[in-house]
């Protein structure tokens, strides 16, 4: 199925910028986003800053959606200009981020969100503190009435630890009539209930409409009723007397309660915003601005301005703004935070360069190739969005219970009520009503809901840090299951490319070395073979002068001759050379030891006489025989498939460390390999470049195709890396598996922790130790569990590799 | 067992009864609504995100490309996030705004939409004409 969409934010929501006009020459244009503004006369005062800036053509000021769109002219004003004239009028401006309004408003909601808490929180904290202080004369004066109180721990220390000092302390509290304390209290909680705890009503209703119930069901329930008896204790205390129950009031436990769910509230907003800190990081890697040569002058313009083909200016240390192609120029790119990749890479004419890197200190000017939403950046961007979309399997156990929990603790809750109030010895309307409100704060459907979620946010995040695309919670539950690893050869644990390894000259030497390389790289220059480019390429690294040859001539497949400098010169195989007269004999030996290293080996003869064997070979990446160690150290089976001889594909694998090796392989050959294993019982995963092995990658349980940090949109795989690198795919496979530890946890505890605060605070210790929960303690529990479920996803955070 | 205790039993398994008769049977599958075919020729629906979704079934016409409008009508954050999980979307949904959602065309099926922490459920009848 197709799931890739479009998406248009808001119906009515203007375009941030405009498609830039085609013309090097014509005005550009930009959105600012303005703040601050309160009314039309800040709007007019803005409008007329910018109108008469110089450069400006036209100004048009939004004060509904803050934003003002200016047409300029790129030669008179710039972005920072026009930033800055607005901030001299004394307002904020700032440059919508490219694509990123989306995840910055869901962010400045969240912080308007925590601090919105935050606030409540504190001031429930202070009503709750003074609602305590003010309980104490009240439960001292029922104490003797031989109350439930003791049976809860809280109230028992509070009694016994606090209440002789604050009666010593605050003698006056404990003079004021009871009366007169309760109506206080009355107050003080229906305020707080109004003001801090009012979400929670609003949207149990508005839950309850829809005959669901969530979290808030069970805070406004528990509390709820829990005011409602007390006011009914307060106002008409005559109804409870005349029933054999005490008066008693809880208002001190509703603030509490509302007060210690705020607080876990707003710990878990805040924690939830970091689980999206990587997403973020990205984002913000973005640079707003770009110079680039528009009618010969350098100027500076919007990101996104930049259309493809621009030529773009780029100084040592600058982020470079868009991907493209090196004209002029060289210089080191520091592409960590994209591939992953610690080492700067060398950057020169021809090279591509990704938008959001980082420059050395060399200068170079770029053609913009990708902008916008076909940038790299975007595309991870876009990748890394979906992925924490998606869902991991694991969650469907999560979600069959907690679309019935609340109804479930409703009907304990109830239960409870019912059981205490017909066998409870002492007072049992007060202590099955304080049973059954335990239980319906204690209970947290939030953090089987928070388990899985949290867990992939983060994962997911993290791997993009690492140069290690998810493309979503399956691919990352699935990657940890694996045992087996096929690796293609050609690409993945080699480069992919030929490249002369070894040159040996006879005894005695027909020519040195570097003249060798010389006259053989001008004959090679002209031929189109790719071991021959890559012996060009060689000599042109060994630093040979470019020759000229003449009467060049190739014989397809098998070698060139050519005239360099008045000298013959013959390149190829054993046949070739043999074919030009040329005794081949001397290097029999040494050409049998490159085939049974897996290399090529290529003859070159001067004037006839044999004068040195060029060894051509794929060479290994340096970092793959670490990665296959790493593999194999994690438990994984390691399968190399090569197309090569089996004599040549068991020299590669020696040297990489690869215990297995199916040669002969046909590119169509891959899919059956994989399917054998799979059928052998292998859970496997298949690396590749993509290209030619897409099948085998889309029928691994987990396809990983090997990118070269600019195409990471690799259909068939589940797995992108940013950079050639194995050692990616190993902190792949380790990120998975401690992912699925971390949610393993994170359900286990969410699930423990409901199963065994329920019937605690239900009572089921009560027979046996005289134990029973108050509300507090309850809604104390329930407040860290979810915060706790939260930050044990943080914690994927400080992976750092396998 | 004395009234008092005969009467707190008998209302609290009525309680219990009337619980889970509201949460679990009271909302049978209600008919999905239908989305209708706007001016621009794509079939569009919106969809009240208020403690839950109303209508919370959708139905569209498969092959045809549509365009979901949440209407937000609150700040509770457990609503702030919509999530299709089969079509990979995933997304913020601004309080007291109206936000649309395109999809690309689907084949005959049930899809399932859900808040961020997927306590808030509906689904998409997507059938053939």
């Amino acid at each position: 199925m197709e799931a890739r969409t479009k998406t248009a934010r808001r119906a009515d929501a203007p375009d941030t910028a405009d498609t830039a006009t085609p013309a090097q020459l014509g005005p550009a244009r930009l959105t600012l986003q303005v703040s601050g503004m309160t009314c039309a006369a800040c709007q007019a005062r803005v409008q007329k800053a910018l109108s008469s800036a110089p450069g400006v053509i036209d100004a048009n000021v939004n004060l509904m959606t803050a934003e003002a769109s200016i047409a300029y002219d790129p030669r008179a004003a710039s972005a920072d200009a026009l930033l800055e004239r607005v901030r001299s009028t004394g307002y904020g401006a700032t440059l919508p981020l490219a694509g990123g309004d989306a995840l910055a408003e869901q962010d400045e909601a969240r912080i308007r969100e925590f601090r919105e808490l935050r606030g409540k929180a504190l001031v429930a904290l202070a009503a709750g503190a003074i609602a305590m202080v003010a309980s104490m004369p009240l439960m001292a004066a029922h104490a003797h009435l031989g109350l439930g109180a003791a049976a809860d721990p809280f109230m028992r220390w509070s009694m016994r630890v606090l209440d002789p000092p604050l009666a010593r302390a605050l003698p006056w509290l404990y003079a004021i009539p009871q009366r007169a304390i309760s109506y206080g209290l009355l107050v003080l909680t229906t305020a707080v209930m109004a003001w801090a705890g009012r979400h929670f009503y609003t949207r149990a209703w508005a839950a309850f409409r829809h005959h669901s119930a969530d979290m808030n069901t069970l805070v406004a329930v528990g509390t709820g009723a829990a005011y409602l008896l007390s006011v009914i204790a307060t106002l008409a205390p005559g109804f409870f007397v005349a029933r054999g129950v005490p008066p008693d009031v809880y208002y001190e436990a509703v603030v509490l309660i509302i007060a210690l769910i705020l607080v876990g509230n707003t710990l878990e907003a805040r924690a939830k915003r970091e689980t999206s800190a990587a997403l973020r990081g990205l984002m913000q890697l973005q640079p707003r601005t770009a110079r680039v040569v528009r009618g010969g002058a350098e100027v500076d313009v919007p990101v996104e301005q930049v259309e493809h083909g621009d030529t773009v200016v780029v100084r040592p240390g600058e982020r470079i703004p868009v991907d493209g192609e090196v004209l002029s120029g060289a210089s080191a790119v520091d592409e960590s935070m994209l591939t992953g990749e610690p080492l700067p890479v060398e950057k020169g004419a021809g090279d591509r360069v990704i938008g959001a890197t980082v420059n050395g200190t060399g200068a170079f000017r770029y053609r913009a190739t990708a902008v916008g939403a076909e940038s790299v950046l975007a595309r991870i961007v876009k990748l890394m969005r979906e992925a924490q979309g998606s869902r991991a399997p694991i969650q469907k156990l999560a979600d069959r219970i907690s679309g019935i929990f609340v109804p479930v603790v409703l009907s304990i809750a109830i239960a409870t009520f019912v059981v205490w109030f017909v066998a409870a010895d002492a007072a049992p309307a007060v202590r099955a009503f304080a049973a059954a409100v335990a239980v319906l704060v204690i209970a947290c459907p939030c953090a089987m809901g928070l388990a899985v979620p949290t867990a992939v946010m983060v994962a997911t995040g993290k791997g993009a840090e690492l140069g290690v695309l998810i493309k979503g919670g399956e691919a990352l539950e699935r990657a940890h299951a694996i045992d087996t690893i096929v690796l293609d050869k050609t690409g993945t644990i080699t480069e992919g490319k030929p490249a002369v390894v070894d040159v040996v000259l006879p005894e005695p030497a027909v020519v040195q070395e570097d003249r060798l390389l010389a006259l053989v790289g001008a004959v090679e220059r002209s031929s189109e073979h790719p071991l021959a480019a890559a012996i060009a390429a060689h000599a042109a690294d060994a630093g040979a002068p470019a020759l000229e040859v003449t009467r060049f001539a190739s014989v397809t497949g098998r070698g060139a001759r050519g005239e360099v400098l008045g000298r013959k010169v013959s390149v190829g195989n054993e046949a070739f050379l043999a074919g030009e007269g040329v005794d081949t004999a001397p290097f029999a030996e040494a050409a049998a030891a490159l085939a049974a290293e897996g290399r090529t080996a290529v003859y070159a003869a001067v004037d006839g006489a044999l004068a040195g064997l060029l060894a051509v070979a794929d060479p290994i990446r340096p970092t793959s025989r670490e990665a296959i160690a790493r593999f194999r150290r994690m438990g994984l089976d390691v399968v190399m498939l090569t197309g090569d001889t089996r004599r040549s594909a068991e020299a590669v694998a020696r040297a990489a460390g690869v215990p297995r090796v199916v040669a002969g392989v046909l590119p169509e050959g891959k899919l059956e390999e994989v399917e054998r294993l799979q059928a052998a019982g292998k859970v496997v995963a298949m690396v590749g470049d993509g290209i030619n092995d897409a099948p085998a990658l889309a029928r691994a349980e987990v396809g990983i195709a090997m990118g070269s940090g600019t195409d990471i949109a690799v259909e068939a795989s589940d797995v992108t890396l940013m950079r050639a690198d194995l050692r990616a795919v190993a902190d792949a496979v380790a990120l998975s598996r401690r992912t699925m530890r971390i949610m393993r946890q994170n359900l286990f505890w969410a699930f423990v922790y409901n199963v065994v605060g329920i019937p605690i605070a239900a009572g089921a210790l009560y027979p046996a130790l005289g134990l029973q929960l108050s509300p507090i303690l309850a809604s104390a529990a329930m407040a860290m569990s979810s915060v706790s479920v939260v930050t044990n996803s943080l914690r994927l955070r400080r992976f750092r590799g396998a | 067992m004395d009234v008092s205790e005969v009467a707190v039993v008998a209302g609290g398994v009525a309680a219990i009864g009337w619980v889970n008769w509201y949460f679990f049977l009271a909302e049978r599958r209600k008919a999905a609504v239908a989305a209708k075919v706007g001016a621009t020729g794509v079939q569009q629906a919106v969809i009240r995100v208020e403690g839950g979704y109303s209508p919370a079934r959708v139905r569209l016409r498969a092959g045809q490309p549509a365009r979901l409008v949440f209407d937000r009508r609150e700040d509770s954050s457990c609503s702030e996030e919509v999530v299709i999980p089969d079509l990979g979307i995933r997304r913020f949904l601004p309080a007291h705004q109206r936000t649309g959602v395109d999809l690309p065309a689907q084949r005959a099926g049930t899809y399932e939409f859900t808040c961020g922490m997927g306590m808030l459920r509906g689904s998409l009848v997507v059938e053939e004409e």
